[in-house]
């Protein structure tokens, strides 16, 4: 039987709408996946250490803020420095056009904008999420 | 009429019989399900079958309310055109009020930034890429004082979305008043100032349950002497909704949230009749027509008889109930944003045949960004239409006496009991909050709905169906981080020039007042003069009574 993927699930900054990585969260869940659902407030060193103990396979942020820009490159710094460059990080919420080349530069390459079916989502991670051995 | 026990049964049977059924043999209808948006299966028809036995001697400004509060609707004064603006530096939110007011608003209604919502300085690290970005960031009087700039204090209303730190930011309001020589007695607003929906739905808590309810009731007893007009609480099923809940949860929800509230204040020994008529409610306005309608319509009942009857309230203005609407923003879509303009247009109407007393119309490009100018004014312009275009205006309640609106709202009402009894069985709003269990109801609703979404029982033009492949994008607002620098620097300076003494021993006495039964409001007012921060404040705070920590359900 082949390991199932696991995902961290986490909504960074201050923002508290919980709506979509909630139903997110459950969606993988019913996919087959192992959801690790962090909750609310979580900084980028908590996440990564998360994703690290939990021995993820990919992260899933839920940013309606705007505070994508700061928060996505610190992940992504801190991942390089803990040796965790296959963690996929994948992204959902209220991000402008001119925003997602950038994150495409920094390695996030999933960037779910509203109304992007879930299924769409969970093929991703089936499809992205680094190979288990 | 005829009788059920009629053997030929009801006229409605007997057409069903007889006419409906040989037409479905002929031609089917569609697949369906035949559901509200919240999947409250809907039938093909009502007739006066449906609301037999229903009370059909309400008036509008008669109790229960049912068909509103003002006997003459609006004839006499038309809704409050209250459009929610705020981003940036208070400079920037200050220019945006006075175009709103330049273009025939007649209410301002504030939206602070997460920090700001969450007391926090801009310096925080939490507060990393956050600061001016969802809405103004206030840190001090001094930005209150520039967010005013220009602005009478005595002669607008404002509303102020905030909750956790709605103390602080109210006392700074007072204190702006002052300064421009607005009576305290005469000035009036809202503070949302609604805690239980933070639990529920929302999430910008600070303090556990119990002390947040204090100084809820701190204000409702600072406000009764004080500054009389003021709204103290706007209970909130907005949030509930967009959250994900059912049409009748936001209702059940909300309206339980108040009477917990009212509870409260009864049992911090404030006298019904001296704080409920101050009491103001909030609903959202989403995109089924006529459940809309019907759960405004019962909110008024709901709420007059448990006013009346459960604690006993004799000044009519505590059993009406007063409420502001915002159309749905989680209904907006980012494909073909112009489709936001027709959805929107239809939920104000709604809300406005529901007897609404001020709306918040969303911009056609919030599932994207927050709104620019242009579209901001498109907003307002559809409540503008509605009121001196459509004609509906003329009459109170143009629905009244429908059967399927009548019987919809009598359904909405029985629901609500229903829910009210399960809370009620748990002890209470705060008790059921502590198990999880409108947090649990919100997230199995909006699992719910979100599956039908994806088998398309229900479409979403533009989402799931009728999809555009070559669409162009549309110029948003693009929030850049000029306000956090502006407002580091600012709070840097503040912390070099303001009285730091004063502010030591004006935040001394709040922890005091907090450990003891104290009014709160009291030694709040000098910490803001002292331009003491949001966050100083709110930290003085979390050390005595700590923070919420949720255990999250999905």
């Amino acid at each position: 039987m082949s390991q199932k993927i696991r995902v961290v699930i986490a909504k960074p900054g201050l923002d508290g709408h919980d709506r979509g990585a909630k139903v997110i969260a459950r969606a993988l869940r019913d996919a087959g996946m192992e959801v690790i659902y962090m909750g609310l407030r979580q900084t980028p060193e908590m996440i990564v250490a998360a994703a690290l103990q939990e021995d993820a396979d990919v992260i899933g942020l839920s940013i309606l803020s705007g505070a994508h820009m700061h928060i996505c490159p610190r992940i992504m710094a801190l991942l390089k420095e803990k040796g965790l460059d296959d963690v996929q990080v994948v992204i959902g919420g209220i991000i402008p056009g001119v925003d997602i080349a950038k994150l495409n530069a920094m390695g996030i390459h999933g960037i779910f904008l509203p109304g992007t079916p879930m299924q769409h989502i969970i093929d991703y991670i089936a499809a992205h999420a680094r190979a288990r051995v | 009429m005829k009788s059920v026990a009629d053997p030929a049964g009801t006229r409605k049977q007997r057409w069903e019989r007889e006419v409906v059924e040989p037409t479905l043999r002929k031609s089917p209808e569609r697949k369906g399900p035949f559901t509200t948006i919240s999947g409250r299966p809907i039938d093909r028809l009502y007739t006066e079958e449906d609301v037999e036995g229903l009370d059909d001697t309400n008036n509008p400004g008669e109790f229960p309310y049912v068909r509103g509060i003002h006997p003459t609707g609006y004839r006499g004064k038309l809704w409050t055109m209250r459009q929610f603006a705020g981003f940036g530096t208070p400079e920037e939110t200050n220019q945006r009020y006075k175009d709103l007011i330049a273009a025939g608003g007649t209410g301002l209604s504030v939206a602070f930034d997460l920090p700001t919502l969450m007391g926090r300085d801009p310096d925080h690290e939490l507060c990393l890429g956050e600061v001016g970005k969802c809405g103004v960031s206030v840190m001090s009087l001094a930005d209150m004082e520039r967010l005013f700039e220009g602005i009478s204090l005595a002669d607008i209303t404002t509303s102020m979305t905030i909750n956790s730190p709605a103390p602080m930011i109210f006392a700074m309001y007072l204190v702006v008043a002052e300064q421009q020589g607005a009576d305290w007695k005469t000035i009036s607003g809202t503070i949302q100032n609604d805690i239980l929906k933070e639990f529920i739905a929302q999430k910008e808590y600070i303090f556990p349950p119990r002390p947040s309810m204090r100084l809820i009731t701190d204000i409702f007893a600072f406000c009764a002497k004080e500054v009389p007009k003021w709204n103290t609480i706007s209970v909130s099923g907005y949030h509930i909704r967009e959250a994900g809940s059912t049409s009748l949860q936001e209702l059940a929800f909300t309206l339980r949230d108040g009477l917990e509230y009212v509870q409260y204040g009864v049992d911090a020994g404030l006298d019904v009749d001296d704080f409920v008529p101050r009491m103001s409610f909030f609903f959202n306005s989403h995109s089924d027509f006529f459940e809309e309608i019907a759960k405004y319509r019962a909110a008024r009942k709901l709420w007059a008889e448990a006013m009346k009857n459960r604690f006993g309230a004799k000044n009519p203005r505590s059993w009406a109930l007063r409420f502001h609407t915002q159309t749905a923003g989680v209904s907006l879509t980012a494909q073909q944003p112009y489709n936001n303009v027709v959805r929107t247009a239809l939920q104000a109407l709604a809300a406005v045949l529901g007897g609404t007393n001020s709306l918040h119309t969303n911009s056609l490009d919030e599932a994207l960004a927050l709104p620019t100018k242009e579209t901001a004014t498109i907003a307002l312009r559809t409540q503008q239409i509605i009121a001196h275009e459509s004609g509906v205006t003329n009459v109170v309640d143009p629905l009244g006496g429908s059967y399927f609106i009548e019987k919809l709202t009598q359904d909405m009402i029985d629901g609500t009991l229903k829910y009210w009894d399960t809370i009620d069985g748990m002890g209470g709003m705060v008790e059921a909050i502590e198990r999880g269990y409108p947090q649990k109801e919100l997230a199995e609703a909006s699992y719910q709905f979100q599956q039908a979404v994806e088998r398309k029982e229900k479409i979403i033009v533009g989402v799931n169906d009728f999809i555009q492949a070559d669409e162009k994008p549309i110029e948003i607002l693009y929030i850049d981080d000029t306000a956090s620098g502006v407002q580091l620097k600012r709070l840097a300076e503040l912390k070099q020039t303001r009285d730091n003494d004063r502010v030591r021993r004006s935040l001394a006495a709040l922890q005091e007042v907090a450990r003891g039964r104290g009014n709160t409001m009291v030694p709040l007012l000098e910490c803001v003069r002292a331009y003491a921060t949001v966050g100083e404040m709110c930290d003085t705070l979390r050390e005595v009574w700590g923070e919420y920590e949720e255990v999250p359900v999905i």
